[in-house]
C-alpha cells in the first residue's frame, strides 16, 4: 500500500452539463449499450458453446454495462433509492431466470460471484470512500463465519436467517474495535496492523482448540430447500437465489449509503482530514463508520461458506479483486467478484490442456493467474470499471461526472 | 535464568533477519512509497539459484555472493520492466502489482527446480556455543548471520551517507522533482535503490533456511515477510534505523511470547505488540513529525 493521505485513489472525474447531453445522447447511448452487451454475449456463447444463455447473457451483460457506463441514469428515476431498488428488481428477475438454464456447478459459481461481490463492494467503499486499506477482511469474514458454526453447534434448531445475522453482528463488533484502532493510522501503517490481524485470527482458531475445532474447523448445517418448493428442486439453485437475493439487497444498501449525507461526509474526510474537522465533521466517527460498514459486509455471506478457508490469501484476493475491478465502484466490485471466481477456472482449464510435468501442471493455473493480475494493472489503472467508464467517455456515451459510485 | 538467555539469543537472531527484510521493505518504501510484496519470493528465487550453485558443488561462498548478486539484477529488472509503468497510476496498483510478481514468482519456482523440498547447507556449524557445561541457542552460524546483517548495514550507511551516489539517492528520494532539474537521473537512482533492496532482501533469504531449521520450500520466506513489513511498520517505514529497532524488538517480542505462553500464540503476540505501540506513535518509533498544508 502507499501513501493514500497524499493522493487519494478515485476514477477520473469529467466535468460536463448533465442536462444538455441528456436529450440527445439517450437513444444512442441506449443502442450502444445493447449492441455492446449483444456482442459480449456473443463471443460467451461462442467460446462457452451453449447457445440458449445467449440472450439471458445479452441482458445481464447489458445491465452491468449499463451501470457501469452510466447510461442507466439516462432513463431511470431520479431519486438514489428508487433508482437502486429498480435495477436490484430487474437484476434479481433476470438472474433468477439464467439460474434455470445453468447447470448445478454453474449455480454454485453464482453464488460465489455473488457473495465474493459483497465482501469486495465492501472493501471498496473502505478504500475508495474512506481511503482506509484493509489486508484482513478474510480474517473479518471468518469471524463470521466462526460466530455462526458456533451457534448453530449450541443451537441447532436456530432459523438460518437468525444465524446469518448473528454472523453480522459479531462481525460488526469486532470490525468496529479494529476500526476504533485504524482510525488512527494511515496508509501502509494501517495495512499492516490488518494484515497481522489476518495472520492471528486462524491462530486463535487453533489454539483455542475447543472452542474453534482447530484446523478441521466447525461443521455448518447447509442451506435447505424450504418446503413450499418441490422435493427435487436443486439445492444449489436454491443457494444460488438466496444468494443473489441477499447480494443485492447488500448492494441496495451500500449504493445508499455512498449516495448518502453521511458517505460524503466519509469522502470528505478522504480528501483532507483537517479540512473535514474544520468544517464540523467528526472525523475519527467517519472513518469507524466507513469500517463497521465494510465489515458488516464481509459478515455478510460469511455463514454460507464453510470456515477454514480464510487464510491470508482471500484477504489478499478481495484486495486484488477490488483493484481489478475499479476502487470505490460497486458495480465494479462485481467484476472483480466475477474475475475472482472465474479466472482461477479458467486458467485450470487451459493448463489441462498441455502434456506437462506434473510440477508444472499443478503450479501453471497459479503462474496464470499471476501473470493475468499483472497484465491486466499494466492494462487497466483504473480497473475494469475505470476502463469502460473511459471507454463511455471517449465515444460520449456518458453524460454525467462518475464520482465514485 | 537459562531460559531466559536462550529465548533473548533466538529472538536477537531472528529479529536481525526480520530487520534486513525490514530494510528493503523500507529502502523501496523510501524511494518509490511501494511497499514491496515481492521482497520474500524474490529473496527465495535468489536462494533457489544459490542452491544450483552448490548442486554443483561450487563453494558455501560463491553460492553466497551469486545470491546477492542475482538479487541486485532481480530488484533492477522489477523496478525498470514492471513497477516503472504502473508509477503514474492509482498508489494501489503498484502494490497489486507486486502481488502478482510475488504469485508468478511462487509459482515458477517449482517448474524449474521442482517441488520436492530442499536443504540448504550452513557453512558453520549450528550447534550452540557451550558455556560450561549448558549449551547455549547461539550458534557459529548465528553469529555469522548477525554479523554479516551488520556489516550490510554498515556498508549500506556508508554508501547513503558518505558518497555523492548515495546523497543522489537520497535526493531522489527526497524530492524528485528538484533532483531532476539539479541533474540526477532519477529513474536511475530508483532502479538503484530497488537493486540494492532486493540485495538486502537476498541476505535473508540465503539465511533463514540454516537458522532457523527450515527447509525450502517456495513460500518459506512468506512469514518473514510480513514479521518483516510489521517490524518495519514498528520502527517507522521511512526510517532505516527504525527497521533495524523494529526487526531485533519483534524478534525478542516474539522469542519470548512463544517460549513463555505458546508458540501458536507468536502473531497474536506481534498483532498486541504492533496495536500498542501505533496507539501511542501511530507512524512508528523512529517517526520524524510532518508538517501538512491544509
Amino acid at each position: 500500500m502507499t501513501d493514500t493521505t497524499e493522493a487519494p485513489p478515485q476514477l477520473p472525474v469529467e466535468p460536463g452539463d448533465a442536462t444538455a447531453r441528456r436529450q440527445s445522447l439517450g437513444p444512442a447511448a441506449t443502442a450502444a449499450v445493447v449492441v455492446i452487451a449483444a456482442a459480449v454475449a456473443a463471443i460467451l456463447a461462442a467460446v462457452g458453446g451453449n447457445a440458449p444463455l445467449a440472450p439471458w447473457g445479452v441482458a445481464i451483460v447489458g445491465l452491468l454495462l449499463a451501470g457501469a457506463t452510466g447510461t442507466g441514469r439516462l432513463w431511470l428515476p431520479a431519486s438514489p433509492l428508487l433508482r437502486h431498488l429498480l435495477l436490484a428488481v430487474v437484476a434479481f428477475g433476470f438472474l433468477l431466470l439464467f439460474s434455470d438454464h445453468v447447470s448445478a456447478f454453474g449455480n454454485y459459481e453464482i453464488a460465489q460471484v455473488a457473495y465474493f461481490a459483497v465482501a469486495v463492494a465492501g472493501l471498496s467503499v473502505l478504500m475508495g470512500h474512506s481511503g482506509q486499506l484493509s489486508l484482513g477482511h478474510g480474517a473479518l469474514m471468518a469471524v463470521g463465519a466462526y460466530a455462526v458454526a458456533i451457534l448453530m453447534g449450541h443451537q441447532p434448531h436456530v432459523p438460518i436467517v437468525v444465524a446469518l445475522l448473528f454472523g453480522i453482528i459479531v462481525t460488526i463488533a469486532v470490525g468496529g474495535v479494529l476500526g476504533v484502532a485504524a482510525a488512527r493510522l494511515h496508509g501502509p501503517y494501517l495495512a499492516g496492523v490488518t494484515l497481522t490481524f489476518a495472520l492471528a485470527i486462524p491462530e486463535i482458531a487453533t489454539h483455542y482448540r475447543s472452542v474453534f475445532g482447530a484446523d478441521t474447523g466447525k461443521p455448518v448445517r447447509t442451506l435447505g430447500v424450504p418446503g413450499w418448493l418441490s422435493t427435487t428442486f436443486p439445492p444449489e439453485k436454491w443457494l444460488a437465489w438466496v444468494c443473489i437475493g441477499g447480494a443485492l439487497i447488500a448492494l441496495v444498501l451500500l449504493a445508499n449509503v455512498v449516495h448518502s449525507g453521511r458517505g460524503r461526509r466519509v469522502r470528505c474526510v478522504r480528501d483532507d482530514e483537517i479540512a473535514a474537522s474544520l468544517a464540523g465533521i467528526e472525523v475519527g466517527r467517519a472513518k469507524v463508520l466507513a469500517f463497521v460498514v465494510s465489515a458488516a459486509c464481509a459478515g455478510f455471506w460469511a455463514g454460507v461458506v464453510s470456515p477454514g478457508a480464510f487464510a491470508l490469501t482471500l484477504s489478499l484476493s478481495l484486495v486484488t479483486a477490488m483493484v481489478l475491478g475499479g476502487v470505490g465502484s460497486l458495480v465494479g466490485a462485481v467484476w472483480g467478484a466475477i474475475a475472482l471466481v472465474f479466472v482461477p477456472k479458467y486458467s485450470d482449464s487451459i493448463s489441462k490442456h498441455f502434456s506437462l510435468s506434473v510440477a508444472t501442471k499443478n503450479n501453471l493455473p497459479l503462474a496464470i493467474y499471476g501473470a493475468v493480475l499483472i497484465l491486466a494493472i499494466l492494462a487497466f489503472p483504473y480497473g475494469i470499471q475505470g476502463g469502460l467508464r473511459r471507454l463511455a467517455r471517449r465515444f460520449h456515451l456518458t453524460y454525467r461526472p462518475l464520482e465514485g459510485r | 535464568m537459562h531460559q531466559f538467555v536462550n529465548l533473548t539469543l533466538g529472538g536477537v537472531t531472528s529479529g536481525v533477519i526480520f530487520a534486513s527484510v525490514a530494510l528493503a521493505l523500507v529502502l523501496i518504501w523510501r524511494s518509490t512509497r511501494v511497499v514491496n510484496f515481492a521482497q520474500g519470493a524474490m529473496a527465495m528465487f535468489t536462494t533457489y539459484i544459490a542452491v544450483s550453485v552448490i548442486d554443483r558443488h561450487w563453494s558455501y561462498w560463491a553460492a553466497f555472493f551469486v545470491a546477492l548478486a542475482a538479487g541486485l539484477v532481480l530488484g533492477a529488472v522489477v523496478e525498470r520492466v514492471l513497477v516503472r509503468p504502473v508509477e503514474s497510476g492509482p498508489p494501489l496498483n503498484a502494490v497489486i502489482l507486486t502481488l502478482g510478481v510475488f504469485i508468478v514468482l511462487e509459482a515458477i519456482v517449482p517448474m524449474i527446480w521442482g517441488s520436492k523440498n530442499r536443504t540448504y547447507p550452513p557453512h558453520f556449524s549450528i550447534i550452540g556455543y557451550k558455556v560450561g557445561s549448558t549449551h547455549y541457542a547461539l550458534s557459529p552460524f548465528d553469529l555469522f548471520t548477525i554479523v554479516a546483517v551488520i556489516v550490510l548495514v554498515t556498508a549500506l550507511f556508508l554508501l547513503f551517507q558518505k558518497t555523492d551516489l548515495g546523497l543522489r539517492m537520497r535526493a531522489s528520494a527526497f524530492s524528485p522533482e528538484v533532483s531532476r532539474l539539479l541533474g540526477v537521473r532519477v529513474g536511475r537512482m530508483l532502479t538503484l535503490g530497488w537493486a540494492l533492496a532486493a540485495l538486502v532482501g537476498s541476505l535473508a533469504g540465503v539465511l533463514v533456511p540454516p537458522s532457523t531449521l527450515t527447509s525450502l520450500t517456495p513460500n518459506y520466506m512468506d512469514p518473514f515477510l510480513i514479521f518483516g513489513f510489521t517490524a518495519a511498520i514498528l520502527g517507522g517505514l521511512d526510517s532505516p534505523i527504525g527497521a533495524l529497532v523494529g526487526g531485533v524488538a519483534l524478534g525478542l517480542g516474539l522469542s519470548y511470547v512463544g517460549g513463555y505462553l505458546s508458540t501458536d500464540l507468536e502473531t497474536l503476540g506481534a498483532l498486541v505488540i504492533l496495536i500498542a505501540v501505533l496507539m501511542v506513535r501511530p507512524e512508528g518509533i523512529f517517526a520524524s513529525t510532518r508538517q501538512r498544508r491544509v
